[in-house]
C-alpha cells in the first residue's frame, strides 16, 4: 500500500469517527447544544477544552518555529500555557457565576450598555477572523501534503471542508466529539515523538529525552545540537539572541490573549458549578501540557535529524548529493514536500551536492570560498511543514505518517469550526437578535448564522492566500488583538466596581484600534504585501514587533478605561450589586440563555 | 445572598491568594525563563542551563501546580466563609 492510500485511510477513519460520535450523541435535546459541558465531569470538559483550543498553530506550526529559532521562541510555550493561570484565577469562576453564554452578553450586562455589547462583538469578530486565517494556513499545508497538490489548492480544498464541517452543526457543542479529536490529536503528536526520542536518546519520554544524552555522540543532545548549528553558521539553539523587551511583551501578549479568546472562555460558562470552573481550567492545562511538554523535544530533535540528513558525514564532511536526494528512499520526503511548493533546493554551484548553511553569517565566508560554495542551497524550507514531515524525515513507518496527517487536520478543523461558531453566534445572537432586529424568527437567526460563517471563511481564505506569517505567527496576532480588547474589559468588570460603561467602551476601542493599526502598519493593510510602512525587523515603537503589541494594547485599554471612568459617573447601585454577587460562588444557578 | 463579600473578608483573602499565585506565575516565566536567565546560567541541566529548562518545561509544570493549588485553596475558603455552593 502506498503512502497516499495510508494517509487517506487514516484521515477518512478519523473523520468517520467524529461524524459517528456526532450522530450518536445528537439524540439529546437542543439545550445540550448550548450547555455542552453541563453534567460532564471536569476531566472530560478539560479534554474537550484542550481540543477546542489546540489548533493548527500548536500542532502543525509551533514546534517548527521552535526548531529553527531555538530558545528565543520559548515564548510560545510559556505564553500559550501561562494564559490558563490568568483564566483560572481571574476570569473562569466569576464568569461561571454570572451565568450567561457569550462574552458580549457579560460585557453588555456588566457595563449596562448595548454599545459595549456591540463593541465586544466587533472585537470578538476581528480576533476570531484573524485566528481563522492562521488555521487556514495550517489546513493548506496539511491538505497540500496529504493530497499531494500545491499549497494554494490545498488551502481552497481545506476551506470547503472546514465550511462543511462547521455547518454540519452542533459538533462543537458535542463534547464527546472533541474528546475523540483530542485523543487522535495527542496520539498523533506523541507517537512519532516517542519513536524519534528512542532513536536519538534511548529515552521513551520525549520531554526527558530533550535533556538526555545523544546516543550517537555520547554528548548531551542540546549540546550536540548547539555545536552542529554553530558549525553551519546558525545561531546557537539554546542561547538567548532575541531582544529581551520584545520577548517579554510577546510572552505576556500570548498569555493575556489566551485568557481573552471567546471560544475558550465560553467553555467555562457552562460547567455545572463554580468550583468545577476552577478545576476545569486545571484539567484543560494538564491535557494541553501533554503536547506542550513534547513540542520542544520535537523541535530540537527534528532540527538535529534534518541537519544530519543534509550532512550525512557530519558538518565537516561532504554535503548530501543531489542524486541521493532524488533516489534514496530516506530522502523521499523531500521529493513529496517539493510538490507543495513549501520546500525547495537548488544546486547553485553545480557541484552535484546541496550545501545547507547560513550564508548570511560572515564567519562562514572563508569556508564557503575554500569549498567553492556560492550560497545556501536549501532555498526554501517553510517552517510549518516540520511537524508533518517529521516522521518521514526520521524514516518512521507509513502508519505513523498517516496518523500525523489525521492529527494535524483534527487540530485545525476542531478549532476552525469552534471559531466559526463563535463568530456566527456573535453575529446572529448578539448583534442581530440582541440589537438590530430583536423580533427575528429562529429560522432567520439560523440562516444569518450560516451566512456569517460563510462570509468569515471566505474572508479568512482570501486573506490566507497572503498569510502575514507562519500559522502560529498569524494566530499570535489574533491573541494580541484579544489581549488588547477583550481581556481587560472582562477583568475590570469583575475586579473593579468603579469602571463604568463609558470607560469600558473607550478602553476596548482604544485597545482594538491601536493594536490593529500597529499590526497593519507592520504586516500591510489587511495583510496585503507591500502596503506596510514598517517592518518587524525595525518596528515603529522601540523594539516591539507587531506580534508583541497586544500587551501594550492591553495596558492602554486598562489606562483609558480607568481614566475615563474616574471623570464620569460611577455605575448604578444594581450594577455594583451584580459585581458583588459575581464574586461569591453561592447562589450560582444553572447557566441561562435569553432565548 | 448572605453578607457582602467585602465586609466578611472573603474577597480580601481571595485577592491575597491570587496576588501570591501571580507573583509565582511571573517569577517562573518572565523571571527564571527570560529576565533572570543569566543568573541561573551556572546551574547546568542536561546540556544547557536551568533558565532554558524553565522557559521550555519548568514554567508549564509550575503553572499546573498553581491552578490546582488555587482551585483547592479557594474551594476550602468558600466553605470557611460559608459562601460555597450548596
Amino acid at each position: 500500500m502506498d503512502q497516499f492510500t495510508i494517509n487517506l485511510l487514516f484521515v477518512g477513519a478519523s473523520f468517520a469517527l467524529y461524524i459517528g460520535i456526532a450522530i450518536w450523541a445528537r439524540a439529546g435535546s437542543t439545550s445540550e447544544f448550548y450547555a455542552a459541558g453541563r453534567g460532564v465531569h471536569p476531566v472530560t470538559n478539560g479534554m474537550a477544552t484542550a481540543a477546542d483550543w489546540m489548533s493548527a498553530a500548536s500542532f502543525i506550526s509551533m514546534a517548527g518555529l521552535i526548531a529553527f529559532v531555538g530558545y528565543d521562541n520559548s515564548s510560545y510555550l510559556m505564553g500559550w500555557t501561562g494564559g490558563y493561570v490568568l483564566l483560572a484565577l481571574l476570569l473562569a469562576p466569576y464568569l461561571r457565576k454570572f451565568g450567561k453564554f457569550t462574552v458580549p452578553e457579560f460585557i453588555g450586562d456588566r457595563f449596562y450598555s448595548p454599545t459595549a455589547r456591540m463593541v465586544a462583538v466587533i472585537c470578538l469578530i476581528v480576533a476570531s477572523v484573524t485566528y481563522v486565517i492562521g488555521q487556514m494556513t495550517g489546513v493548506g499545508v496539511a491538505f497540500g501534503r496529504f493530497l499531494e497538490v500545491s499549497n494554494t489548492t490545498g488551502l481552497l480544498i481545506g476551506a470547503v471542508v472546514v465550511f462543511a464541517y462547521a455547518v454540519f452543526g452542533g459538533m462543537k457543542g458535542v463534547t464527546y466529539t472533541q474528546v475523540a479529536q483530542y485523543c487522535v490529536l495527542i496520539t498523533a503528536y506523541t507517537i512519532p515523538a516517542i519513536f524519534i526520542s528512542l532513536q536519538l536518546t534511548g529515552n521513551p519520554v520525549p520531554a526527558l529525552g530533550l535533556f538526555a544524552e545523544h546516543q550517537a555522540s555520547g554528548e548531551p543532545l542540546l549540546m550536540k545540537l548547539d555545536q552542529i548549528v554553530r558549525e553551519l553558521g546558525f545561531a546557537e539553539y539554546t542561547a538567548h539572541h532575541a531582544d529581551t523587551l520584545n520577548m517579554t511583551l510577546f510572552t505576556l501578549s500570548l498569555m493575556i490573549g489566551t485568557a481573552g479568546l471567546p471560544h475558550v472562555i465560553m467553555r467555562f460558562f457552562t460547567v455545572p458549578r463554580v468550583a468545577d470552573a476552577r478545576w476545569s481550567a486545571g484539567w484543560a492545562l494538564v491535557f494541553i501540557a501533554l503536547l506542550y511538554l513534547t513540542a520542544p523535544a520535537v523541535g530540537a530533535m527534528a532540527r538535529l535529524n534534518i541537519t544530519d540528513q543534509f550532512w550525512p558525514q557530519g558538518t565537516q564532511g561532504e554535503a548530501v548529493s543531489v542524486e541521493t536526494i532524488e533516489t534514496d528512499p530516506a530522502y523521499a520526503w523531500m521529493m513529496t514536500w517539493q510538490k507543495t511548493g513549501l520546500l525547495g533546493w537548488e544546486d547553485k554551484n553545480g557541484d552535484g551536492r546541496i550545501q545547507y548553511y547560513n550564508d548570511a553569517n560572515p564567519a562562514m565566508a572563508e569556508r564557503a570560498a575554500e569549498a567553492g560554495w556560492t550560497g545556501n542551497e536549501l532555498t526554501r524550507f517553510n517552517q510549518d511543514i516540520l511537524v508533518l514531515a517529521n516522521p518521514e524525515i526520521a524514516n518512521l513507518p507509513g502508519w505513523v505518517i498517516g496518523l500525523i496527517a489525521a492529527g494535524g487536520l483534527a487540530a485545525a478543523l476542531s478549532t476552525a469550526a469552534g471559531l466559526l461558531l463563535a463568530i456566527s453566534s456573535a453575529v446572529s445572537h448578539d448583534l442581530l437578535k440582541g440589537q438590530l432586529t430583536p423580533n427575528m424568527s429562529e429560522k432567520a437567526e439560523l440562516l444569518s448564522a450560516r451566512i456569517a460563517m460563510a462570509a468569515a471563511i471566505a474572508v479568512a481564505t482570501w486573506l490566507g492566500l497572503n498569510p502575514p506569517g507562519f500559522a502560529a505567527q498569524t494566530v499570535a496576532l489574533a491573541f494580541g488583538i484579544a489581549a488588547a480588547s477583550i481581556f481587560p474589559a472582562l477583568m475590570m468588570g469583575i475586579f473593579s466596581k468603579r469602571v463604568n460603561n463609558l470607560g469600558a467602551v473607550a478602553g476596548m476601542l482604544t485597545g482594538l484600534i491601536v493594536t490593529v493599526v500597529y499590526i497593519f502598519l507592520h504586516k500591510g493593510w489587511f495583510f496585503v504585501p507591500g502596503t506596510n510602512t514598517f517592518t518587524d525587523a525595525d518596528p515603529l515603537f522601540l523594539t516591539v514587533q507587531s506580534t508583541s503589541f497586544g500587551a501594550i494594547g492591553a495596558i492602554l485599554n486598562f489606562a483609558v478605561a480607568i481614566a475615563v471612568s474616574r471623570v464620569t459617573a460611577a455605575p448604578p447601585q444594581e450594577i455594583q450589586d451584580l459585581v458583588e454577587s459575581v464574586r461569591v460562588p453561592r447562589g450560582a444557578g444553572a447557566a441561562a440563555a435569553d432565548h | 445572598m448572605s453578607e457582602k463579600p467585602e465586609e466578611s473578608g472573603y474577597w480580601a483573602a481571595n485577592i491575597r491568594i491570587v496576588t501570591w499565585c501571580l507573583v509565582i506565575w511571573a517569577t517562573v516565566s518572565f523571571g527564571f525563563g527570560i529576565l533572570l536567565r543569566p543568573l541561573l546560567s551556572g546551574i547546568p541541566v542536561g546540556g544547557t542551563d536551568l533558565g532554558f529548562w524553565f522557559a521550555q518545561q519548568g514554567s508549564i509544570l509550575v503553572f499546573l501546580a498553581l491552578i490546582f493549588f488555587y482551585a483547592w485553596r479557594m474551594n476550602r475558603l468558600d466553605r470557611e466563609f460559608g459562601v460555597d455552593e450548596q
